[in-house]
């Protein structure tokens, strides 16, 4: 809820500005045309305003690195995620005494190497983050245009529904409707995206709300484009900015959720290596063996804290009455 | 100002509606039927299953059934928990005290350190401080506060020995049930370091609880007043010869204020969220727990009855914020009007 409020704020101030606000300073030299070279212009543009904030850089060359290491977990994990070694029980980190090189972070309870389980573990959280912001996205911003060009009763009942979603804490929403599907990943992450959605569907409809009444939009209607196409390309397009910031932000808060789920015995199962579902089955150990506790919470911890950082930058980036001040 | 009040309790009226119709269906959309559910692992005849469809009223048309559950809401019937057998409604308020000591709780320590902060931060702008509030804030806002949770155990209770694990208070305590409030009933009871006990049980849990509204209270309260002091009244007192401490206390911060409030009331979802898993962490027997733990006995009724209550608690403080704003800031309840 408390991302809400950031995005709404972007949301307002992104549509206070003209159409073509990202581009501004481009446009004061040549003219301006989005589609072709202009679309690497604009990027280029972003990414000078992007990279201004630091914090916003690391946090994307972390997360960058976190994507390697899950693509490549096959190559760079020493050890399978599930394979145990009864020899080796809560092994401690090598270097604590008692450390073998063999299991670089120690191993859980069971025996399983740590490190292979955490670079395991990421797979599942950037799939969770991208399989979330997607189909959260993509339902939530036809969702949100289609109730802000229609508008009308079409329009107050799906705000009304969105309400309703929006009534219950998302984190409890997302445990009822697991408790309804059953408990597994998939349905977590089903259970999230379904959370989230309303997000979406009011950034997107407060934006076309602002967008619709400018002058572009009412040039394309005179000049005859269809419903769909003055939905998809005329307004869309110029509704992204704070709908980029909030899937930066949704993509953290999925993978936060669907740890919590996890740790709560309501995501992943075990012996899945989910970080939530890790913690989870370290409890017992935490007095005795800190790495098993420790480990997992920090791979989220610094994956999500990358990620907001670079939601931040992005805001930043392509929040023009920010950029200004 | 009436005219707005009801417009916003109009307003609620159809996602009270929504509300019930989803916890309504809740229990409807599990697997199995609802007489399934509730005989559990025994098993039924198919005769003894068809008399129970029949007693309970499974076999009547839904809007029937809607239409009692709505009624039976407005007479405070919940309906019965499948372990306990007590009414749904007595269970959630024996145990909501507790979730709401630690929320008040965790609510005060997050606006005591989070408004500060942010607005020293803000006063001292690109400097180090500011920069290591922000920082601060921004981990705590990305913080799995179930870890968090753990940490504080492993280091507090492992470690320094200082606090307990779980629970409200030492068992070496018991004195009657008066207001629900650890804290208020040990001072009530009058015994000797009964305080003392429940207050150390209540810290660490409040700071897990309190982080994230920390960070994002913190995050809020310095934005809005750096665009509180960009602006000429904040000049204008300057330039007048007030002291620095009057024009940022005093001046700015009354209007900076005003956005942060509202940040505060949506905290509550996030606190009732982070009290179902801070709870479950320390054992704290509050609403959170309760909903965790009916989820796993598969009391569906339990479940039914708490996702309603948590929804309408939420809808009543957001409606408590809608008007509190439109207090302070005339212009919203005369723009809508």
């Amino acid at each position: 809820m408390s991302k809400q409020v950031d995005t709404d704020r972007a949301a307002a101030t992104a549509s206070d500005a003209s159409p073509t606000a990202p581009a501004a300073p481009i446009a004061a030299t040549e003219p301006l045309d989005v589609r072709s070279g202009g679309t690497r212009a604009v990027l280029k543009e972003f990414w000078h305003y992007f990279s201004e904030n630091r914090g916003a850089v690391i946090g994307l060359w972390f997360f960058t690195a976190v994507c390697l290491i899950a693509l490549l977990a096959d190559v760079v994990a020493p050890h399978g995620a599930i394979e145990q070694y009864r020899d080796a029980l809560l092994q401690p980190p090598v270097w604590q005494e008692g450390g073998d090189w063999r299991f670089i972070l120690g191993t859980d309870a069971v025996g399983r190497d740590m490190l292979s389980r955490l670079i395991y573990g990421s797979r599942l959280s950037l799939f969770v983050g991208i399989i979330v912001v997607t189909f959260s996205l993509l339902v939530g911003v036809v969702v949100g245009l289609a109730a802000g060009f229609i508008g009308g009763a079409f329009d107050t009942i799906v705000m009304r529904i969105m309400d309703i979603v929006l009534a219950f804490p998302s984190l409890l929403l997302a445990l009822a409707l697991v408790a309804i599907l059953g408990p597994s990943l998939t349905n977590a992450m089903i259970a999230i995206a379904i959370v989230q959605q309303p997000h979406y569907v009011r950034l997107t409809r407060a934006a076309v709300i602002g967008e619709k009444g400018k002058d572009y939009v009412t040039a394309a209607r005179v000049v005859g484009v269809g419903p769909l196409r003055l939905m998809f390309m005329t307004i869309l397009p110029n509704c992204m900015a704070p709908l980029i910031v909030q899937g930066a932000l949704s993509f953290s808060t999925a993978i936060l959720d669907a740890a919590a789920l996890g740790f709560l015995g309501m995501g992943a199962q075990p012996p899945t290596p989910e970080w939530g579902t890790m913690l989870a089955e370290a409890r017992e150990f935490i007095l005795r063996a800190w790495w098993v506790v420790t480990l997992p919470g920090l791979a989220i911890l610094l994956t999500v804290l990358a990620i907001n950082l670079v939601g931040d930058g992005l805001r930043d980036a392509l929040d023009p009455k920010l950029k200004r001040s | 100002m009436l005219a707005f009040l009801l417009r916003r309790i109009g307003l609620l009226i159809p996602t009270f509606i929504g509300v019930t119709v989803a916890s309504f269906g809740f229990i409807r959309l599990l697997p199995g039927d609802p007489v399934l559910l509730m005989a559990g692992e025994r098993g039924l005849s198919p005769e003894r299953h068809a008399a129970l469809l029949k007693e309970f009223g499974f076999d009547r048309p839904l809007w029937v059934q809607y239409w009692d559950y709505l009624s039976g809401i407005f007479q405070g019937d919940l309906g019965f928990s499948l372990v306990t057998k007590n009414p749904v409604i007595d269970e959630f308020f024996t145990l909501f005290p507790a979730t709401v000591e630690l929320s008040i709780c965790a609510m005060i320590f997050a606006v005591a350190l989070g408004i500060p902060a942010g607005m020293f931060a803000a006063v001292k702008r690109g400097t180090a401080f500011d920069h290591t509030v922000m920082g601060t804030a921004l981990i705590g806002y990305s913080m799995p506060i179930f870890w968090w949770g753990l940490l504080l155990i492993i280091f507090f209770s492992g470690i320094l020995q200082w606090t307990p694990v779980s629970g409200r208070i030492s068992l070496l305590y018991f004195f009657p049930d008066v207001t629900g409030f650890m804290t208020i009933d040990a001072v009530l009871s009058g015994q000797k370091g009964a305080l003392r006990s429940a207050l150390s049980h209540l810290i660490l849990p409040t700071i897990v609880l309190g982080t994230i509204p920390l960070a994002v209270i913190a995050r809020q309260t310095r934005s809005a007043m750096l665009e509180v002091l960009s602006e000429d009244y904040v000049r204008t007192a300057r330039s007048k010869g007030l002291s620095a401490l009057r024009v940022v206390g005093v001046h700015a911060l009354r209007n900076a204020l005003i956005p942060v409030i509202t940040t505060i009331g949506l905290q509550v979802g996030v606190l009732l969220a982070g009290a179902i898993l801070t709870e479950t962490i320390f054992s704290w027997p509050g609403i959170g727990k309760w909903m965790v733990d009916s989820i796993f006995r598969r009391d569906y009724p339990s479940v039914q009855g708490g996702l309603l209550m948590i929804a309408l608690i939420v809808m009543i403080v957001n409606l408590i914020v809608d008007l509190l704003y439109g207090l302070i800031n005339p212009r919203i309840r005369h723009k809508e009007g």
